[in-house]
């Protein structure tokens, strides 16, 4: 492995960590909105944030393009008010990351939060707990293993991006190229031996992404 | 304690529950056939669903007026809930559970202490289990606890022995009696049991439907139904004050007034018991019987004789109330009327012993 290489396995595990962490706080709370409230355009939401499951990768990441782009509508307002470049930066990567894996942490967090019984939030609540005490305290740990493996499918839907990042952030040495995009570009070269490595490497990390998944469901059941 | 209903109005399937009642009394039972809406009563008044219009207070604070617009947030409104399912939470230990409602710091109420409320519900041996196990009594008493702990100024109970098989039950309902007795806590409990609503509560509120039929103390509205309606519901049954004079032999005299019954012995040592007798194990007979393995004869009179339907519900003075329940062609036959005497006998084991 070269230390060019080393630095596109870091950058991708690291940016797809990162990506998963971002999309938490704002996926859990649409989770638990779509768990637990009934608003009007709930479905509409509801089906706008699973688009991406659906649609083609590349089709998504044109859309993102030409939202983002300095001609674009946040693009431009980006650079146009705050100087801030988003397209072809690593930045790029981390919002297709996003985009692409959100809708898995969705589905998961929203079926392990349907599962929590009402009941037992609202008897929190008369044992004096408000809101956010009884969101942290009985619904997270509750739905603690939907929200573990969607996490884990999120990060694993990441590392293995491909066309939305190639549309947004290009495959730029040193500063975009991430695993998936790497390996396409080793074989288009025929350099098949760089492939390999990579492959070997992706493998790995996904082993370890599902083992460490399995190893906290374990140990969560133990402790109950 | 004083909790006003007043203008309550739930749209529930298939009918509106309407109430509008004040509650005074320590412990106070909401009784009605299951389905009535007792259960959205308690979810009401603990503010964990919104009524179409309200207005709840308890003591000197106003909890939900919907007129002003006016809703104390659950958490914040220090009313205990034990509920049917109990929900302890799964992922805590017993002990967690315990501490969840606690107010950290301030042990201004000393009454409530956490050494107190375990030792009362006898927890200790329990504490550093997880919830999964403990058996279905042990997890009563937990769910008790818990919300004792977080020193509530009224406790609301739903169906607390339902769930339990009937040696459980015997065992469950001195602990309530307990924590009414040692906390002074006021109480509103959710039952559908006529002997569960005796054993534990002063007042009673009968809930049908969605209304409520009749209130009154717990003797008065089971011995004196308003309505054939609320008789219907409370069933037609004698219920007195007795006390257990001599245990012998798997038997009980009991006293009441100046009559005394014989009684199957009661399984508990309790002394002052209420004597229940439905009405439809009492037979009446013209003269005394001879060679009949009934135990208890009681000379009576006849004080007033009330059809209901094609029976006859012949109310009798044997010393203490009794109510009869005859058929129409045996009042016929007998030639009931108002004023007479008659013997009325009843079996051993058709009274029953609830402690008091």
């Amino acid at each position: 492995m070269t230390s060019e290489e080393w630095q596109i396995v870091w950058f991708t595990a690291w940016v797809s960590a990162l990506s998963t962490l971002v999309i938490l706080p704002f996926g859990l709370a649409l989770a638990w909105e779509l768990a637990r409230r009934d608003w009007p355009g709930k479905s509409i939401v509801e089906t706008f944030v699973s688009l991406p499951l659906v649609m083609p990768p590349v089709a998504t990441g044109l859309i993102l393009l030409k939202l983002f782009g300095r001609r674009g509508t946040i693009g431009g307002f980006l650079h146009g008010r705050l100087n801030f470049d988003v397209i072809f930066t690593w930045r790029a990567v981390l919002l297709a990351l996003s985009v692409m894996s959100l809708p898995l942490l969705v589905r998961s967090a929203r079926v392990a939060f349907e599962e929590v019984n009402p009941r037992l939030e609202q008897i929190a609540r008369t044992l004096g707990a408000g809101n956010w005490r009884v969101f942290f305290t009985i619904t997270v740990p509750l739905a603690a293993r939907g929200i573990i493996a969607g996490m884990i499918l999120a990060f694993a839907r990441a590392l293995g991006e491909f066309g939305a990042t190639i549309m947004v952030a290009g495959n730029i040495h040193g500063k975009t190229s991430t695993l998936s995009l790497t390996i396409f570009q080793d074989v288009q070269l025929g350099q098949d031996t760089n492939a390999f490595r990579l492959l070997g490497v992706s493998v790995v990390l996904a082993f370890a992404a599902v083992w460490f998944s399995e190893f906290l469901l374990r140990r969560k059941i133990k402790t109950r | 304690m004083s909790l006003l209903l007043k203008n309550i109005s739930l749209p529930l399937e298939p009918f509106t529950l309407g109430v509008d009642v004040e509650i005074h009394s320590l412990v106070t039972a909401v009784f009605g056939p299951s389905g009535a809406g007792k259960t959205s009563l308690l979810d009401l008044i603990a503010g964990l669903r919104r009524a179409q219009s309200a207005f709840i207070q308890l003591d000197d604070r106003v909890l939900t007026d919907t007129t002003a617009g006016f809703f104390v947030p659950t958490h914040q409104r220090g009313i205990g809930y034990v509920p049917q399912d109990l929900a302890l939470f799964p992922h805590l230990s017993v002990h967690q559970n315990l501490l969840y409602g606690c107010k950290s710091g301030g042990a201004a109420n000393t009454l409530f202490s956490f050494d107190h409320v375990i030792q009362v519900l006898e927890i200790q041996p329990l504490i550093s289990r997880g919830v999964s196990e403990l058996s279905g009594g042990e997890k009563q008493r937990v769910a008790l606890a818990r919300a004792l702990l977080a020193s509530p100024r009224l406790l609301l109970l739903d169906e607390p022995l339902a769930s339990l098989d009937a040696p459980l039950k015997a065992k469950i309902i001195p602990y309530l009696t307990r924590i009414r007795d040692e906390f002074q806590i006021p109480i509103l409990c959710v039952t559908h049991d006529r002997l569960e609503a005796l054993a534990l509560a002063d007042d009673i509120v009968l809930l049908v439907g969605g209304q409520v039929l009749q209130t009154g103390p717990v003797l008065e509205v089971f011995n004196r139904p308003a309505s054939a309606d609320v008789a219907k519901f409370v069933g037609v049954e004698t219920i007195q004050p007795g006390t257990v004079t001599i245990v012998s032999d798997g038997l009980a005299k009991v006293s009441i007034n100046n009559a005394t019954l014989t009684t199957i012995a009661p399984e508990t040592a309790a002394c002052d018991v209420f004597v229940c007798i439905r009405g439809e194990e009492v037979i009446l007979q013209r003269d005394a019987a001879t060679g009949s393995s009934v135990r208890n004869h009681l000379p009576a009179r006849i004080v007033a004789l009330r059809p209901e339907g094609a029976l006859v519900r012949v109310e009798l003075d044997a010393g203490f109330p009794l109510f009869a329940l005859v058929t129409r062609p045996a009042c016929v036959e007998l030639a009931l009327r108002e004023g007479e005497s008659i013997i009325a006998l009843i079996k051993t084991p058709a009274i029953h012993l609830v402690p008091r």
